[in-house]
């Protein structure tokens, strides 16, 4: 089975975000990257149905210089290749954009199964995965809670604003993964030392024409100081009345 | 005036909150110009009814026996036709789960890149300029497409709704469609018989912490939640220790929400919980160590053991009622 993983290097979610000076990008100094953490669920899926079928797994990221460190560390979980398309100030380039960039590596790339996270979180935008596939023109399922191969078909279950589905479809097919679809491994030292003889491919690429334009980025206006009601079961009336009377939300 | 096509969530022919919204929106940023609503599958007519009343001037309904999941990805033809046909300048879609699949489809189809999950929006100059957040609710950026049209999803329970009334006029979408377009085939399984309300549409959400110490305790919130007609959240540690289900965790792996009142039980106030809760009206936090992250953007805090803070107010609540 060919698998292919799209995973992107994101801001660690702990990271403190600075605008950079010119107001319509972050400061990509001094923070921490790490692989996006729905795209570690799709990782994790495609090695495991690997371990079950027998194939290989192919992670495909767009990114800078920068991620290709945390690229690598795809490797000792057992994605047997990685490739890295270079493409820098893509952080926040339109969904459409980078799923072209996607669509047109893939092409070149016999694949049984995609696998995508439900959505990255620093863009946040949660398309990048459906449009691959309406670009590949191949069926897609997201958010993903549970996977399974049956015959020549993929099963998934998953939530829909508190309804449970469970939907098929035919392969070759893409599959965004939600959180809980896999628990990621931690790859064992040994499996470290072996990956490192695995190589990532790397190569330049220039993305079109932007499709959307950031005219500026601001940080969120800060939440007005709250106040402690007090302490222990005697506050309890005086919050009822002010949710009542003050903030008016009873 | 710009030209303005909706695409309507419902269930089974009855709107959803989000819709209304969006209709209410997309009447703003049309201004004089009719505004066209979409509806598809079984049941349109009967939603396209409802829709007068947010001011939909047109509705352009479609149904066919192989469409039974008329919000999935299935649905991307002929709602691909209805837009080049109609060449509006600004396509608008309710931001859900059930709908992404298709709002994608269709984007891709077009060529568009849409502008998903918006919390704000404006006419500026008839060029529309959206709002979204962005790493995980830290940064909130603005963004203008050079598309035409412009796709834009807007996020639940973030705009008001605004009645006009109107009178509408219905029209049949003739579109022959063929079994080979059901790429996915969808069989719903549960709704869990669910008297709550769904957590993106909630106006009240009570969500527990690992502070609720174990799985049992959640009754309390179960409790209290269905006293104020109120949904269920949880924070990650709670989902993670499989005391309740990944589909109410609300954070930057979770939902975002944003209802009117957050009470947050035995929460710590960690930023990736704070990611999903920023844009609530009001916060209440019960935490008992009174250093917690939480009361920081808590409105209200009180200090003290859930176990003991929730049956209170349970109390208290029925109290108030009572008494007014
Ligand atoms: C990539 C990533 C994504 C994440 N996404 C999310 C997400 O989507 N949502 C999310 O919630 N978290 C997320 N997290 C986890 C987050 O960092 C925190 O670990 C988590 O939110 C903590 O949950 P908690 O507040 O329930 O537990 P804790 O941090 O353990 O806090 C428990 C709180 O309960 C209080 N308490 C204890 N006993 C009582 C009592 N009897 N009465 C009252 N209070 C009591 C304590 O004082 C404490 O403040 C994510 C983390 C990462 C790294
Ligand atoms: N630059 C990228 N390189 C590779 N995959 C990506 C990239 N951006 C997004 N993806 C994939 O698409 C998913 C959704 O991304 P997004 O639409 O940005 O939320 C991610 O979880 C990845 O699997």
């Amino acid at each position: 089975m060919n698998i292919l993983i799209c995973v992107k290097v994101v801001p660690d979610s702990d990271t403190i975000i600075k605008i950079a000076p010119d107001g319509k990008t972050i400061d990509e100094t001094n923070i921490r990257l790490a692989i996006n953490p729905y795209d570690e669920y799709a990782l994790e899926a495609g090695v495991q149905l690997k371990e079950k079928f027998g194939g290989e797994v192919t992670v495909i990221s767009v990114g800078d210089e920068n991620a290709a460190g945390v690229i690598k560390k795809c490797l000792p979980v057992g994605a047997d290749k990685a490739l890295h398309l270079i493409a820098p100030n893509s952080r926040m380039a339109d969904a459409l954009s980078i799923a072209r960039m996607l669509a047109d590596e893939i092409r070149n790339h016999p694949f049984d199964i995609i696998f995508c996270g439900k959505t990255t979180i620093d863009a946040q935008n949660g398309l990048v995965g459906e449009l691959l596939g309406s670009l590949l023109n191949i069926p897609v399922i997201s958010a993903a809670s549970q996977f399974s191969i049956d015959g020549n078909r993929a099963v998934v279950s998953r939530d829909v604003d508190g309804t449970k589905e469970i939907v098929e479809c035919a392969l070759p097919c893409l599959v965004t993964a939600e959180k809980g679809l896999t628990k990621p491994r931690y790859p064992s030292l040994r499996e470290i030392m072996l990956a490192k003889k695995k190589q990532i491919d790397s190569r330049p690429v220039v993305l079109g024409d932007p499709n959307l334009c950031v005219l500026g980025m601001e940080y969120p206006p800060n939440r007005p100081p709250g106040k402690i009601v007090g302490e222990g079961v005697g506050a309890v009336p005086e919050l009822v009345r002010l949710l009542t009377e003050e903030a008016k939300v009873l | 005036m710009l030209k303005v096509l909706i695409f309507v969530e419902h269930k089974k022919g009855v709107i959803k909150k989000v819709t209304a919204e969006t209709l209410s929106v997309g009447k703003n940023i049309a201004g004089q110009a009719p505004l066209t609503a979409v509806v598809f599958g079984a049941g349109a007519k009967n939603a396209a009814s409802c829709l007068a009343k947010y001011g939909a001037d047109r509705v352009i309904v479609f149904e066919s026996e192989y469409l039974t999941n008329p919000m999935s990805k299935n649905a991307a033809k002929p709602l691909t036709d209805i837009i080049t046909q109609e060449q509006p300048d600004v396509v608008l879609f309710p931001h859900t789960a059930v709908i992404k699949e298709l709002l994608a489809a269709v984007s891709a189809n077009l060529g568009v890149s849409p502008i998903v999950d918006c919390v704000a929006i404006e006419n500026s100059d008839e060029k529309l300029v959206c709002c979204r957040s962005v790493y995980a609710g830290k940064i909130v950026a603005s963004l203008k497409s050079n598309q035409k049209p412009t796709i834009v999803s807007l996020r639940p329970n973030i705009f008001q709704i605004i009645e006009h009334s109107v009178d509408t006029k219905i029209e049949e979408f003739s579109f022959r469609m063929n079994a080979t377009d059901i790429l996915t085939t969808i069989r719903e399984i549960s709704c869990e018989g669910k008297t709550r309300p769904e957590l993106m549409e909630a106006k009240i959400i009570v969500a527990g912490g690992r502070g609720m110490g174990c799985a049992e305790n959640f009754v309390l919130l179960e409790q209290l939640a269905d006293f104020l007609g109120a949904a269920v959240g949880a924070s990650r540690s709670v989902v993670d220790a499989e005391w309740q289900p990944q589909c109410i965790q609300i954070g930057q792996t979770g939902k975002t929400v944003a209802p009117e009142l957050y009470i947050a039980c035995g929460i710590s106030g960690a930023i990736q919980h704070l990611a999903g809760i920023y844009s609530s009206k009001t916060i209440v936090a019960i935490n008992s160590d009174p250093d917690a992250p939480i009361f920081k953007i808590a409105d209200y805090g009180i200090v003290g053991d859930v176990r003991e803070i929730v049956p209170a107010l349970i109390l208290e609540l029925k109290k108030a009622k009572q008494s007014s």
